[in-house]
């Protein structure tokens, strides 16, 4: 038994998942701003002492550009995949997930490759445990957002072409991934 | 009767184990937020308990020699306890809670939004808070002896935030997603709203926290070059146990205070929009935390020129001034409208009233000891000073989340507590809160040492109070406190249980609260609503009442 209000019209949809995204990528852009913020404190620091920061160790650099590139055209391919969702088409709405999964893959891959190629030791000085704590998570990030499109990609095809918010929701999280990345690249990769 | 079968009161013995393991299953695994809300809650409440315990304890200890209550070499990862304890052990999960239960119910949802996401966070913040305190009790913590157990501690804090990042994030968008057909973002209920900025707070600040703690495990544990080892963690992490990151968690606490004056007094919320602005100004806070605003070196000489001092000044305002402007507009509408009540109508004053009243002063006092404590001129960094503004801010939580419990006992378990045992509970409350934190403020502008100890040498100086006066009295006062505030949790919780198990079924409305959810039946049924009710005022049931009608 409830009171006298009057029973209102069935609720329209709210976008719940994409606000919950939107959400989650204002804690990430914390997360990710956060870790450069201490980055640039302790750099700053070696700096003041007179040291190189990133010591003898030589950036990937032609990697690194190559995974600013492949973040940005991520997002190219996730807003595709919204566009196709919304048209009803099936095909190229599976084509464009299966793309961004395959570049979120070559950026890990390429990220795997920076971290063998510069063969910084985590143990033996200060650079070690800051690049990979920081690269760390923003690989941890990008894999997230390949679990999302998997999961994107099930949900989309395996039935639920109509409902665009999931497909809205992922390219919102790669739109996030792209700037969080653009932010450690230019911190990490550029003022080193 | 036949051969096969069994005696009546074994069927029932077997009946209630059955149906014990069920009700257990079904809190385990549930997605009902009220019940996700009360499990943040309870334990919440159990971790304060303990703490106010330990900070009796260690308020004893610091009034008398050392090693007079306590084990001298205990010390350090005691006073960690407690801190932890009172901060990611109950101030956040009390607070957060609170909204979890209430706040979809309020907005006439269903469900919470995400929920299986939100009782994750709930488990993620235990196993972390358990991992957590069992690295304390190993030799580990923030200068800890044991390397790994120091890791251990480190990364127990990084599942307890990821775990309240989790919940707070359903939070925020059940406020964003879920509201009634009607209900604009200016007609949610006050305490929603502030539910919605205290969650959004927390996404601004926890974040921070674990990638600080990303960073101090990954140096921690293989490089030690960085951040100082295990004796740097608190300048790395400690911030989050103080003021002014400490307010953030508190806000749904405000929250709780603005619902409830409109209800007492019988009157609609005076300048609603004002005091939306007001709980957001409070919000401020999360940004001094992340931006470690700590100290604000505001000269008052007064030979210097003007644009020299507003340099300094305006910093000062913005962090620390804007989130006591913030609760100062709570406070003065919540007059204003209390003002406009007692013409028309006799108050209702309940226990719950009381309490959320005091908490919101309590909460208050805590903000005004954050602004005083970081202007320099003063003296007071390092001192006990911050702890004495930790208290009030934490206690007066305490105080507003039990009258929140108070107030929405009906819908949560169906039964009104008695008014006339809760209310001296909330006078003790008080009293051990004042207890608890003033003595801390007196004792501080003496210049006695404080914060979050990271060695034995900082545990030394914690203990040294030789040279400030009546130094035995302030902490002991202070000991005295805390236990009457553990004794105030465990008498609470005491008198709740027995309405729940002997009390009378409470009506569908019985304190004439404004909002939809006094609507719903007491107790709240798993789905909330037989239908989705329409809102047209911010107060929908008000309208109903003749108070309303005629207003």
């Amino acid at each position: 038994m409830t009171a006298a209000l009057p029973a209102g019209p069935i609720a329209a949809p709210r976008r719940q998942l994409f606000v919950g995204t939107a959400v989650a990528c204002v804690a990430g852009t914390m997360l990710i701003g956060g870790m450069c913020a201490i980055w640039v404190l302790i750099r700053q620091r070696h700096v003041d002492a007179g040291e190189r920061f990133a010591g003898k160790y030589i950036i990937t650099e032609v990697a690194t550009n190559v995974m600013l590139m492949t973040v940005f055209a991520l997002c190219l391919f996730a807003q595709w995949a919204v566009y196709s969702g919304k048209r009803g088409d099936r095909a190229h709405t599976g084509l464009a997930l299966g793309v961004v999964a395959l570049l979120a893959v070559a950026f890990i891959n390429a990220q795997s490759f920076v971290w063998h190629d510069m063969a910084v030791p985590i143990r033996e000085n200060y650079y070690g445990a800051l690049f990979y704590a920081l690269t760390g998570t923003m690989t941890a990030l990008v894999v997230i957002g390949l679990v999302f499109s998997a999961i994107s990609a099930f949900r989309t095809l395996g039935g639920r072409l109509r409902d665009p918010e999931i497909l809205s929701a992922h390219a919102l999280y790669w739109y996030f991934t792209a700037t969080a990345y653009s932010a450690v690249w230019f911190v990490v990769y550029v003022t080193k | 009767m036949t051969t096969i079968d069994t005696r009546p009161d074994a069927d029932a013995a077997l009946d209630s184990v059955g149906s014990f393991f069920a009700c257990a299953a079904a809190w385990v695994a549930t997605t009902d937020h009220k019940r996700i809300g009360r499990l943040f809650v309870a334990m919440g409440l159990l971790v304060l308990t303990a703490s106010s315990i330990l900070g009796a304890l260690l308020g004893f200890e610091r009034s008398s020699d050392a090693g007079t209550f306590l084990d001298v070499n205990a010390l350090l990862q005691m006073f960690q306890m407690y801190r932890v304890g009172l901060v990611f052990g109950a101030l956040i999960p009390i607070s957060l809670g609170l909204a979890v239960a209430i706040a979809p119910l309020q907005l006439g949802a269903r469900q919470i939004a995400f929920p299986r996401v939100a009782l994750t966070g709930f488990y993620a913040w235990l196993g972390g808070l358990a991992l957590s305190m069992t690295a304390l009790g190993r030799n580990g913590g923030i200068g800890g002896g044991d390397g790994d157990m120091v890791d251990l501690f480190v990364a127990g804090h990084g599942l307890m935030a990821l775990g309240l990042l989790a919940a707070a994030g359903c939070v925020a968008t059940s406020v964003l997603t879920t509201r009634a057909p009607g209900m604009t973002m200016r007609r949610v209920p006050l305490f929603a709203w502030s539910a919605l900025i205290g969650s959004l707070g927390l996404l601004l600040v926890l974040p921070v926290v674990f990638g600080s703690v990303v960073y101090l495990f990954v140096d921690n544990r293989y490089a030690q070059f960085n951040f100082g080892g295990p004796e740097g963690i608190g300048a790395w992490l400690g911030w989050v146990f103080s003021v002014p990151a400490v307010v953030v968690f508190a806000i749904p606490a405000l929250g709780v205070a603005a619902e409830m004056i409109p209800v007492t007094f019988k009157r609609r919320q005076a300048l609603r929009g004002v005091a939306f602005a007001g709980i957001a100004l409070v919000g401020v806070t999360a940004l001094s935390a992340v931006t470690q605003q700590l100290v604000n070196d505001v000269s008052w000489d007064t030979g210097q020129n003007t644009s020299e001092f507003l340099k300094q000044a305006v910093p000062f305002l913005i962090f620390a001034g804007l989130p006591l402007l913030g609760l100062v507009i709570v406070i003065g509408l919540g007059g204003l409208t209390a003002q406009g009540g007692i013409k028309h109508a006799k108050p209702k004053i309940t226990a719950g009233f009381v309490f959320s009243f005091f908490g919101l002063g309590m909460i208050a006092v805590g903000l005004l000891g954050n602004a005083l404590q970081s202007i320099v001129d003063l003296e007071l960094v390092g001192t006990v000073f911050e702890e004495g503004a930790v208290i009030y801010v934490v206690y007066g939580t305490l105080l507003g989340v039990l009258g929140g419990l108070c107030f929405w006992a009906p819908k949560l378990w169906g039964r009104v507590l008695p008014e006339m045992q809760v209310l001296p509970l909330a006078l003790l409350g008080v009293l051990g809160t004042v207890l608890a934190g003033l003595p801390l403020y007196i004792a501080g502008f003496a210049d006695q040492a404080g914060g979050v100890p990271a060695t034995d040498i900082d545990v030394s100086t914690l203990l040294t109070t030789g040279d400030v006066s009546q130094a035995a009295l302030w902490n002991g006062l202070s000991a005295a406190g805390h236990a009457l505030v553990a004794l105030t949790v465990l008498a609470f919780v005491g008198l709740l249980l027995k309405a729940f198990m002997s009390g009378e079924q409470a009506e569908v409305n019985p304190f004439g609260g404004h909002t939809i959810e006094w609507g719903a039946p007491s107790p709240a049924p798993a789905e909330n609503y037989d239908y989705v009710p329409t809102v047209a005022s911010p107060e929908p049931q008000f309208d109903m009442s003749s108070e309303g009608s005629m207003s």
